[in-house]
Formats: C-alpha cells, structure tokens, sequence
C-alpha cells in the first residue's frame, strides 16, 4: 500500500462515526444475506423418526416428513400437519422469526395490519405478513440492487468520462452533447411505459436505471482526465509510446478514482432511495416481493396503523444515514488538505 | 558530416483561436513559424529564447505529443511527422524526454521500479525479469542513485534526485536523442550543476545527441555545442557556441547576452536594454519580427523579412543568422564581429 493510501485509510479510521456506520453497515448486510437463516416459514433443524431434516435448504414433501402425508411441499404452518407431526414426536428448531417475507399470518385472531406483540414484534402489514420478515429481506434487496447499479452504472460512467477527457476535441464535444440530449429524458414516464408493458423484475429495472444512471460520474471522471492528460509524466508516457488504454489505465485512471471512490457511497444510497420510490409509486419490484418503498406505500396508506410508517421511515432512514455518514468519511480521507488523524 | 540524428525542416505549430458567436476560428496563435535544425550524433544543440517564443512548442512538436500544422521532422532519416501512430511507436523508442519540473514528470503512484520498467517493457527490451532487474539496476547507477532506491516512492526523493530518476526513465529506452526540456531551470544551482554534468557525462558515454530546451544563458554556455536562438517562433540565430557567445551576429542575440548576469563584482559591462515587450505572437509584426524592438532597425526591417544565411564568421564555419544588418557594408554594420575578431587575435 502506498504511504498516501495508508494516511487515508488512518484518516478514515479516525473518523469514529463513519467508521462505526461503515462496520454497523456491513453487519446488517451481512446478516440479511443470510435473511433465510433468520425470518423463514420453515424450521432450521427438525428432528422426526430418528431422521434429521434440514428444511431451510432442501425442500421437503410433506410425505417426507409424516407417513401418511400427500406427496405435495410440506407447508410448515399448516396446523394439522404440525399435530401429526407433533404426535410422532417430531421436534424442529425455529429461526427467530418464523416467517417469510411473504408468509401469511394466519391465526392473527384480527384484522390485519395487526399491531406488534409478542409474535410479530413490528407487527403484520395489511395482508397480514410479518412486518419484520419483510423489512429483512426487502434491506436485502435494496442494497443488492443497489450495488449492482452503482457498480456497473460507475464501470459505464468511468469508462466514457474517460474516453471524453482524453480525446477531448470532437470526440469530448459530441459525447456531451448527448449526454445533454440524454439526460433530458423523462425517466420516469418511460418507466411507466415499460412497465405497462412487460412487467418489471429486479434485472429489467436495473437495465432500465443503469440506462440513465451512468452519467453520474461521467462529468467527473471526464473532468480529471480532462487535467491529467496534460500531466508531464502522461506526456512522458505517450513520448515513451505507451498504448493509450495503458497510459489511462495506468498514468491517469488511479488520480481519477480519488474523485471517483469519494462520490461511490453517495451513488449507492441514491440507488437505494430510486428503487425505494419506485416501489413506492407501484412502478418497481414485481407485487409481493419485499421492498422498502412498498412499506412506506403502506405506511401511507394505513395511518391508522403508525408502526407501518414508522418502521419504513427508521430502516430506510437509517440506511441512508449510515451510507451518508460513510460517503462523508471517505470524502474525508481522501482530502489531501486533510491532516492525519483526522483533525478538524 | 554524417547524416544528422534528428533534422528539422521549416517546422510550424499554429493553434488556432476560437471564438465568436459559432465558435469559428478567428485567428492563430503562431507558436512555432518555420524552424529548421539539425542535430548530429553525440551533439548537444541548445534551443534558447525568452518565455512564450516557442522553444517547448518545437519540443513537444518533435517528440509528435501534437500535430503539427507544416514542416517535417526526421529522425534517423525517416520522417516522423506524418507517420500513422502505429508505426511511429517503436521510433518513439530512439527520442526520449526530460521535463522542467521533476515533482510533475513522474507518477505519484508507481514505484522507482515500475516507472523505469515501463520504458523496457513497453519497448521489449528485457528477456525475462532478471534482466529487467539488472536493466533498471543499471539505469539507477548510471544515474548515480542507489539500487535500493527503486523500491521506494518519488515523493521520498528530493528535486535533484527525481531529476534524475526523469533521467533514467529517458535511458531506458536507449534512445539515441534526449530532448531536455529545460530540465534543469527548476533545480537549485548546485543541484542544477550536478545534473548538468550528468547529462554530459552520459553524453560522452552513450554517444547522445540531445536538444536541450532553456533559457538559462549560463547553462547552455557550459554544456552546448551549437546554439540557436528563437525569437518570436522564429530561429534568429544558429552558431557553434564559441561564436555565438563571442560574437553574436543578431541584435536580438546580442541583447540577449547582454543580460546575462557575470559573477564578477563591479565588472563593467555595456547592457543592452530592449525597447517593449514582445510582440504577440497572435500577430506577429511584417519584416523582420524583431524590428520593433531592434536598436539597429532601419525601412528594410519593416517591410522584408530577412532569411537566415550564413554570415561571415572569423572564429569558424557553421555561423548563421537571419539580419538585413549583414547586408550592409561592414563599416555600417554594428555586428560586423569586431569582437570575434579581436577574440581571435588575443588567442
């Protein structure tokens, strides 16, 4: 690591609230990519006639599981199958939250939304499904797609900012001017569109955001070649007749990925709020799958039942913040006028 | 004499202006105007002029980090102006560069070691990695920097030292002309002195021809052999050093060493003070582009703009100059070189 990587990663670290937000991040990540291990409809471990089962990851017939059951997937929460199997002496070790994000609960014993209590500890939304099951799963997801469309929009946008700033001239001048063109597009009333006419999933909506997404660091990366062409050492390198894709790979790309990284957090918690809006205009993620966005529709929807808004505002809040106290602290490290420890 | 190194014929640079209302081009900036040199192998001709006359623009021009507008650049008896780039990137290999400022001209990012390798290995010039290794170990003693010093960054080195390192990366290519783009005006004078004689030294051992960029009269003095003198994107003036220094045949030249400081207490010495400044080079002035502030100018100065042809010389061949003055009857002529003369007899 080179000593001016290690002043930054010192500088990061002594920024003791976006390092913590970084650490507090990162556990929720990966706890809820392990969200089938936590909130499911199945049983983790279940014991019954000396056999062991492993419902989470391997799909069960109910004839599996009782002798007499019908050769269809057992469906853990059906009361009657639960008494034969109880009877046989079957005994089955829960996750915490025996729910999925799309489980029905079904003996609420009153309408659902249903308040949160002992079993549903956030409470069911509107159709009756564990309110925390769902905000596991649909964090999930937010930050999956998230990801993805920072990563790929950013390999997109680097690459064509750089292409603009080192050739400059005609190439630079027609490239933004489309990009002009582009950006006027009306995201949103395309997406309506689309959506009237194939139904969107997870990859359609990431094909369709990354379409306009990638010009968000166009300009900057365009704006560090743009300087760095000029840099002696990159003269002294095209003189030396190194290819061009080695001079911006390796004489100008590392300078622009400073601006690069520092912007990267804020893309992603952008991400995370587009697919959030989406969700919550009914133009994201297909009914029924778990999203943020559709929580905080529900929210709206049912004022009479605060902890629907309330839960949706605190995760997706917090998200947020947490990836802004993050941005905030790498932009702050790779401050060259910012002194070690991380004086103020 | 043997065919020249690097040869320079009527090379111009014009940057156009833009502006107006559709962003037309509305004029140019005449950087470089018809220069013409050449350089021999194991000869050093410095370029000298005042700042914006063009002398980093010829410069940039041969090493083709642009285009240029008219004129032709051969090196090693191929012309390398219009060459398609393909072809021109294994003769990039024969012309290397050393820039003014060494905090600049070298990657903060890449260690001693990779910025040396780079050269070699983007040439093919090392086998396998030993060699590579023993190459860059080469080029760091050639230098004179120690070996372990490759494995460190070039921010831990002082402007002397990354000065040579900027040296070193131009070595390891093994070219056989080194432009040095005033590379050592940067420097503190012992440093620069230093790095003066390397380049000297290097010059001896590996036969370099070098074209070297400055404007530091005292410098080129100690470490040329040929001078020429540009004015206004225009070369005034072309000598060995001897005669130029001792007789200059161009007012401008003439003007030019006067200013050059003699580290000498009290030494009386006659300076001469030009008039103005120098005109723009947007629209640069009919004639003679150095009339307007010539002490000497007379009508023909204004209206024809005089050629550059050898001029009589007693001190040696190889002197020419580009002056309506050498016209004229010597009696006239206030550069007619009765100092080179007198030189000549003292010896």
């Amino acid at each position: 690591m080179t000593p001016i990587n290690r002043r930054r990663l010192a500088n990061f670290k002594a920024n003791r609230r976006g390092f913590w937000s970084l650490w507090v991040f990162l556990l929720l990540f990966v706890l809820t990519l392990f969200a089938e291990f936590i909130a499911n409809d199945k049983p983790l471990l279940a014991r019954v006639d000396g056999a062991w089962l492993f419902p989470t990851v391997v799909g069960y017939a109910e004839s599996d599981v009782i002798p007499d059951g019908l050769p269809v997937e057992m469906d853990w929460k059906d009361p009657t199958v639960l008494g034969e199997f109880a009877e046989r002496g079957g005994w089955a070790l829960w996750p915490p939250i025996p729910y999925k994000y799309d489980t029905v609960v079904r003996d609420l014993g009153r309408p659902s939304p249903a308040p949160p209590s002992a079993r549903n500890w956030l409470g069911t939304d509107d159709q009756g499904r564990d309110v925390l099951a769902r905000v596991i799963y649909g964090f999930r997801i937010s930050v999956l797609f998230g990801f993805s469309l920072t990563i790929v929009s950013s390999i997109i946008g680097v690459a064509a900012g750089a292409v603009q700033g080192y050739y400059g001239g005609w190439v630079d001048l027609s490239f933004q001017r489309f990009i002009e063109v582009w950006s006027g597009m009306p995201q949103l009333y395309l997406l309506i569109i689309l959506a009237s006419i194939i139904e969107p999933s997870f990859w359609t909506l990431l094909v369709f955001l990354l379409l306009f997404s990638w010009m968000g660091l166009t300009g900057v990366v365009r704006a560090e070649f743009l300087r760095g062409r000029n840099f002696d050492y990159v003269r002294a390198a095209k003189a030396m007749g190194v290819s061009d894709t080695t001079v911006m790979w390796r004489h100008i790309l590392p300078n622009a990925m400073v601006a690069t990284l520092t912007f990267l957090p804020f893309i992603l918690s952008g991400s995370v709020t587009v697919l959030a809006s989406l969700d919550f205009l009914g133009f994201g993620l297909p009914p029924g799958s778990p999203s943020l966005g559709e929580l905080v529709a529900q929210g709206k929807n049912n004022l009479q039942a605060p902890w629907l808004g309330i839960t949706a505002f605190v995760v997706l809040g917090g998200v947020l913040t947490l990836l802004i106290f993050v941005g905030e602290a790498v932009r702050d490290a790779f401050d060259p006028r910012k002194l070690p420890g991380g004086g103020r | 004499m043997s065919t020249p190194v690097l040869q320079v014929n009527d090379l111009k640079k014009h940057f156009p202006l833009r502006g107006g209302l559709l962003g037309g081009t509305t004029g140019y900036v005449y950087a470089v105007d018809g220069v013409s040199f050449d350089i021999a192998k194991g000869e050093t001709l410095s370029l000298v002029g005042e700042s914006g006359c063009g002398k980093s623009t010829v410069g940039k021009a041969v090493l083709r980090l642009f285009d240029i507008t008219a004129g032709q650049v051969i090196l090693d008896g191929e012309r390398i102006d219009d060459m398609p780039s393909g072809t021109l990137r294994p003769m990039r290999r024969r012309m290397q560069v050393v820039f003014q400022d060494p905090f600049s001209s070298l990657n903060p990012r890449m260690r001693v070691r990779d910025i040396l390798a780079e050269p070699i290995r983007n040439f093919g010039l090392a086998k396998d990695g030993a060699e590579l290794e023993a190459k860059v170990a080469a080029l760091m003693d050639k230098v004179r920097l120690p070996r372990d010093a490759v494995n460190r960054w070039p921010h831990e080195f002082s402007g002397g030292q990354r000065q040579r390192i900027g040296i070193a990366r131009a070595l390891a290519a093994e070219p056989d002309i080194i432009i040095c783009d005033e590379a050592v005006s940067a420097l503190d004078v012992s440093v620069k002195a230093q790095i003066v004689n390397l380049l000297q030294d290097l010059q001896k051992e590996l036969g370099l021809a070098m074209l070297f960029i400055s404007h530091d009269l005292a410098i080129v003095e100690h470490m040329t052999h040929r001078v020429a003198v540009m004015y206004l994107g225009k070369i005034v003036e072309v000598a060995p050093k001897r005669s130029l220094f001792a007789a200059p045949k161009h007012p401008y030249t003439e003007a030019l060493l006067s200013a050059v400081p003699v580290p000498e207490p009290g030494a009386a010495r006659e300076r001469i003070i030009l008039k103005g400044d120098v005109p723009s080079p947007i629209n640069p002035p009919k004639g003679c582009r150095f009339h307007t502030r010539c002490p000497y100018a007379f009508d023909r100065c204004r209206t024809e703009e005089p050629p550059l042809r050898a001029v009589a010389d007693a001190l040696g061949e190889g002197h020419v100059a580009a002056c309506h003055l050498h016209d004229l009857s010597p009696a006239e002529n206030p550069l007619s070189g009765s100092k080179g003369a007198a030189l000549l007899a003292a010896q």
